[in-house]
């Protein structure tokens, strides 16, 4: 007896626009100040009434292209009705039988070495208000919830795969490529610490006994998900726990319905939220208060042309145009469009990809990493990074001085306003004397000396401690600072070996 | 003579002269308010210090010889369906008893800016569900003409303090003839006009696919002074129509060469009590003798417009009125622990039995199995009814008949009997289901002095021309000079 | 030119009119329940002559006016001050909406 889970994905991603998709008040995340961005519509007062937001539209309509999804040319508002704390009118403005978009797919990367990768479908993707946010009390005394409805009314875009996910990797890794490709479009900032990218798994097993048959195992809805590592943590956890239920008790998807769960992080188990004992009635019913949309092709081409390259397809670009490896392509497109742009001016600047590659991945994401910056506060421009690193493939520089200059350019930095300059290169590798020593006979006078001046190393040398060569190619690098260590090393070899 | 002695119409245009003053015009219909209010009930609540405040300021900006508003400091009464700022604002409920909404309706809005003086919020039916303000939580109003009949309704009261002279001009709303069907009952004009042509922001909704803000008046000129200072496109209400509006008031006098006014015979048939159809009959002729060409017109579907109505009407509002629930305003029960119990005991304790009845009629004509047998059905046959207007209104200008089957009701008489109260809507519904706009003119009275209407129909916009046809009767007859003896 | 269909006493099911009310969250007491079983039996029995009319072929007409497109530009509005965003509300501690304790499960 064998199992296979069986996953779909629900995500729910805010859009970045200004303002509410129905009203005019600020989406701007403000947990510490409850109840202050509101007004009559969103607060469902009598009387109030809701316009769309076109912005909400046009980066609605944009997630749903870069999800390879139909747009509908015909498309309007439902009420799905259900009474919650957190949405106000009793009626969330959803979409139900005409979503504005279907029938999509996006390419999951299944081996990140080799960049390997299957289609996941997706089912809709359609446009809604979020709700607000049910504060609880924690004590356990039953004291009142609190109601906040700052959120309530924010755009968002419900995103539905179909159950194309086999693993709780997978499961992470299509919310990766999702948070990737809407951040590169700018369509969300899909901050998960602030709710803006959310997601409950379906998750199900299918299992093939012993006799050859398969029966699946009741689906379980994991609600809330709201991070990457939560997502995975959650799924696996619950395929665990749907096949040791399976042996248990041998449930099958005819003897139980639907369930929800939520996730325990701080236990990393899921427990149930509800039993669904009959399915919910939400007598969706389009709503009078809104007009239908349509959309043109011109429309839908102008938006089209606003759009930027998708991660998937820069990630194959960066490996066939600068030769990546997957995982490298991978590392610099994760960081998002921002970075991924920076490093392709530098590459272009310099003219080596993989050395492009190499200091943004490293040097330059481990300095980011340590001031906290973001890419778009990095002190060093890429015409600045991409001439350094000309500069060590042009065997101007070694890498080690390259690094003293980067380094140096950084400190500068701050305590100076203008950004790191072209100029600065020069000036350092002046002061310190960086510039390669191309000058055999400079090199020749300079171990020479070191030579004569340490016996004792040269001696210990001479009876077997290859170790002792070090310091005098040490003291040698010292005097001529440009020099390439590997050229002084063999030249003190040849030297000392009677050459 | 008291200023409410005028013909509403009279009194605007002397406003607008500067020959009376906003405060005499409002501390007369105040004064009137103190002396017949008791009697008719008509109002929920008047606020004479800010009536007074807006007249005096209005009259302080014309002698500084600031240009007046459209308005001219005419009194207007308000439906309490209406948002006005700061004030209660109940929809004849006792859900929204404490309720003062932080922000004023887009028609409250024009009205300020147009000058108008507002007098306060007016008795209705709860949630504008009814048609005699029986179902007010607070208080029967009752017809000026006999007090022991009902104004109808919903906007009863609007209705009733026009007819009692209590204020020359109101606002009601009409979702399926609560503006038409009251001005009928009551001897006064009544107008709705086309779905989209009045802003609904800040009008707390029945059924938002038919709700519809419009004006009565004692006669013509005023109620086309109103809809022209209330009418326009309003970007906050999704479903306003941004179309240029008329001067409605300029235009008004011109009678109409060559009208074509139609006459559904499907308003004749059986249900119509015969001195209506008299009245109505007499009225036509009086076109006739205007010159208008009169023909027959079939609306083939129109019997079928009760039942599209309490289809539609009641799902729109089961959901409309979800966002009572006792958590953001509106009542709350004393006695509920648990968040379930809170929403079934405060709405179940604030909602009377009208509402809930068409709430739960609502809910199952949305409900999972039945949401393509009765919402969707209605929805189709709502389309039939719309293409039988637009059939007739190829043919005929106007569709000329009756408001109401019959004259006022005894207060009481029909509570009993939702359905038999539904089904005297039956000529004003079909227009709120087209989008289309109407109006009720007076037209005479029944042998027991009860006062008769005329409902003429327009095609979508045509508010300029209904006006004008209503204005051509109006001048050929005297119905409008009748006060009931009470005013 | 219509029945007065009051008397008509097709009911509604007791059971139906408490199903629709918890749907609607609606407290209804004993004699509620029964009346709007006679009552909400009499209007759809009414309103079945719908019945008559074959609509198949007929789109569903949603709105009176058939607009579409209607929308707002991203631009900020004002938001009401949070004194009256919760001054209407039945409780509150003058920053939330407090109601009764949600419990999941
Ligand atoms: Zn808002």
């Amino acid at each position: 007896m064998h199992y296979q889970p069986i996953i779909g994905l629900e995500v729910h991603v805010q859009l970045q626009t200004q303002t509410k998709i129905f009203c005019g008040c600020s989406t701007a995340f403000n947990p510490d100040q409850p109840n202050v961005q509101t007004c009559p519509v969103c607060l469902g007062l009598p009387g109030a009434l809701p316009v769309l937001n076109g912005t909400a539209l046009r980066l609605a309509i944009k997630t749903a292209m870069a999800l390879n999804c139909q747009i509908a040319k015909f498309t309007k508002w439902d009420r799905k009705q259900y009474f919650y704390p957190d949405l106000p009118k009793g009626y969330q403005i959803s979409q139900y039988d005409l979503p504005f978009s279907f029938d999509g797919q996006v390419e999951l990367i299944t081996n990140a070495e080799t960049g390997e990768s299957r289609p996941i479908r997706i089912i809709r993707a359609h446009l809604e208000e979020d709700a607000g946010k049910n504060v609880h009390d924690e004590t356990g005394r039953g004291r009142d919830s609190m109601v906040d409805l700052n959120r309530a009314g924010t755009p968002l875009v419900e995103i539905v795969s179909h159950p194309d996910l086999r693993s709780a990797a997978e499961a992470r890794q299509m919310l990766e490529e999702l948070h990737a490709l809407l951040t590169y479009l700018e369509v969300s900032d899909c901050n998960m610490q602030e709710g803006s990218l959310r997601c409950d798994a379906n998750v199900n097993l299918h299992i093939t006994k012993d006799d050859g048959t398969v029966v699946a195992t009741p689906i379980v809805e994991i609600k809330n998900l709201n991070s990457f590592r939560f997502t995975e943590q959650a799924v696996e956890y619950e395929i665990a726990r749907q096949w040791k239920a399976f042996q248990e008790t041998g449930k099958t998807i005819k003897d139980a319905p639907k369930s929800t769960r939520g996730f325990d992080p701080d236990r990393g188990v899921t427990t149930i939220m509800r039993e669904k004992e009959e399915a919910a009635d939400y007598r969706y019913f389009p709503d009078p208060d809104l007009v239908p949309v349509t959309v043109t092709d011109e429309q839908l081409a102008a938006i089209r042309s606003e759009m930027c390259e998708a991660p998937a397809v820069m990630r194959k670009r960066f490996q066939s145009e600068y030769q990546l490896s997957a995982y490298d392509a991978s590392v610099i497109i994760d960081q998002g469009r921002l970075l991924a742009e920076y490093f392709e001016a530098t590459a272009k600047l310099c003219g080596d990809g993989k050395q492009a590659a190499n200091w943004v991945t490293q040097d330059v994401l481990r300095v980011m990493k340590e001031r906290k910056e973001t890419i778009a506060n990095f002190p060093l421009r890429p015409e600045v990074l991409g001439s350094l690193i000309a500069r060590v493939t042009q065997k101007q520089l070694t890498i080690k001085s390259a690094r003293e200059v980067f380094a140096d350019l950084l400190t500068a930095e701050e305590d100076q306003t203008p950004a790191p300059s072209m100029a600065q290169i020069d000036e350092i590798v002046a002061a310190k004397g960086l510039a390669i020593v191309q000058d055999d006979g400079a090199m020749e006078t300079a171990i020479a000396a070191v030579i004569d001046k340490n016996p004792k190393a040269v001696a210990d040398f001479q009876a077997g401690k290859q170790a002792a060569v070090g310091a005098l190619i040490g003291q040698v690098m010292k005097q001529l600072k440009g020099a390439d260590a590997q050229a002084v090393r063999e030249k003190i070899l040849t030297k000392l070996s009677g050459g | 003579m008291s200023l409410c002695d005028l013909s509403a119409g009279t009194l605007w245009r002397k406003l607008q002269s500067g020959e009376v003053t906003a405060v005499a015009a409002t501390t007369d219909y105040l004064n009137a308010i103190t002396q017949f209010d008791g009697q008719v009930a008509a109002f929920l609540h008047v606020d004479r210090d800010t009536a007074l405040a807006q007249a005096t300021n209005l009259d302080a900006k014309r002698s500084r010889g600031e240009p007046v508003g459209l308005m001219a400091g005419l009194p207007v009464a308000i439906k309490d369906v209406l948002c006005i700022k700061g004030e209660p604002t109940t929809c004849g409920s006792k859900m929204l008893q404490n309720f003062r909404p932080p922000y004023d309706a887009h028609v409250i809005e024009k009205l300020r800016a147009a000058d108008a003086v507002l007098l306060g919020h007016t008795n209705m039916d709860e949630f504008a569900m009814g048609s005699s303000s029986e179902n007010s939580a607070y208080q029967v109003t009752h017809n000026p003409w006999d007090l022991s009949r009902t104004p109808g309704g919903s906007s009863s009261g609007s209705a009733a303090a026009v007819a009692a002279r209590m204020a020359p001009v109101s606002l009601g709303s009409d979702t399926g003839g609560s503006i038409r069907q009251p001005a009928g009952l009551c001897g006064i004009v009544g107008m709705k006009p086309t779905y989209g042509r009045v802003s609904r922001y800040g009008l707390i909704a029945y059924a938002s696919s038919l709700d519809q803000v419009g004006p009565f008046s004692t006669d013509v000129t005023a109620a086309a002074a109103l809809l022209e200072a209330i009418a326009g496109h309003d970007p906050r209400d999704s479903t306003s129509v941004n179309q240029p509006v008329p001067s409605y008031t300029s235009t008004l006098d011109q009678p109409l060469q060559g009208l074509k006014i139609g006459v559904a015979k499907e308003f004749f048939a059986e249900g119509l009590d015969a001195e209506i159809e008299q009245a109505v009959r007499t009225a036509i002729d009086v076109y006739r003798g205007l010159g208008a060409d009169v023909r027959e017109v079939s609306l083939p579907h129109s019997k079928y417009s009760i039942a599209t109505y309490y289809l539609i009407a009641p799902s729109e509002a089961s959901s409309n009125l979800s966002r009572y629930d006792g958590v953001h305003y509106g009542h709350r029960t004393e006695s509920a622990t648990s968040l379930n119990e809170m929403y079934a005991a405060s709405r179940g304790e604030a909602f009377g039995p009208e509402v809930k009845r068409r709430i739960m009629l609502g809910t199952y004509a949305l409900s999972s199995g039945y949401y393509d047998q009765y919402y969707v059905k209605a929805l189709r046959v709502r389309r039939l009814i719309r293409e039988d207007f637009d059939k007739a209104f190829a043919d005929v200008d106007i569709i000329a008949g009756p408001v109401t089957p019959t004259a006022a009701f005894k207060i009481g008489e029909k509570s009993d009997n939702p359905l038999g109260m539904y089904l005297a809507d039956v000529y004003t519904i079909s227009a709120n289901l087209a989008g289309i706009p109407g109006i009720s003119v007076p037209c005479g009275f029944t042998p027991a002095g009860l006062p008769i209407g005329l409902q003429l129909l327009a095609a979508p916009f045509q508010e300029e021309r209904l006006l004008r046809a209503a204005r051509m009767y109006e001048r050929e007859t005297d119905w409008v000079t009748r006060k009931p003896a009470l005013a | 030119m219509v029945s007065d269909g009051a008397n008509n006493t097709m009911a509604f099911p007791r059971e139906t009119v408490l199903k629709v009310a918890s749907l609607a969250r609606l407290q209804l007491t004993p004699e509620e329940v029964d009346l709007f079983a006679t009552q909400l039996g009499a209007t759809l029995d009414y309103v079945a002559r719908l019945d008559e009319l074959d609509v198949s072929n007929v789109e569903p007409m949603v709105h009176a006016i058939e607009l579409t497109n209607v929308l707002r530009d991203d631009v900020l509005v004002p938001s009401l001050p949070r004194h009256d965003a919760v001054a209407n509300a039945p409780k509150t501690d003058g920053k939330y909406f407090l109601v009764p304790a949600i419990l999941e499960s």
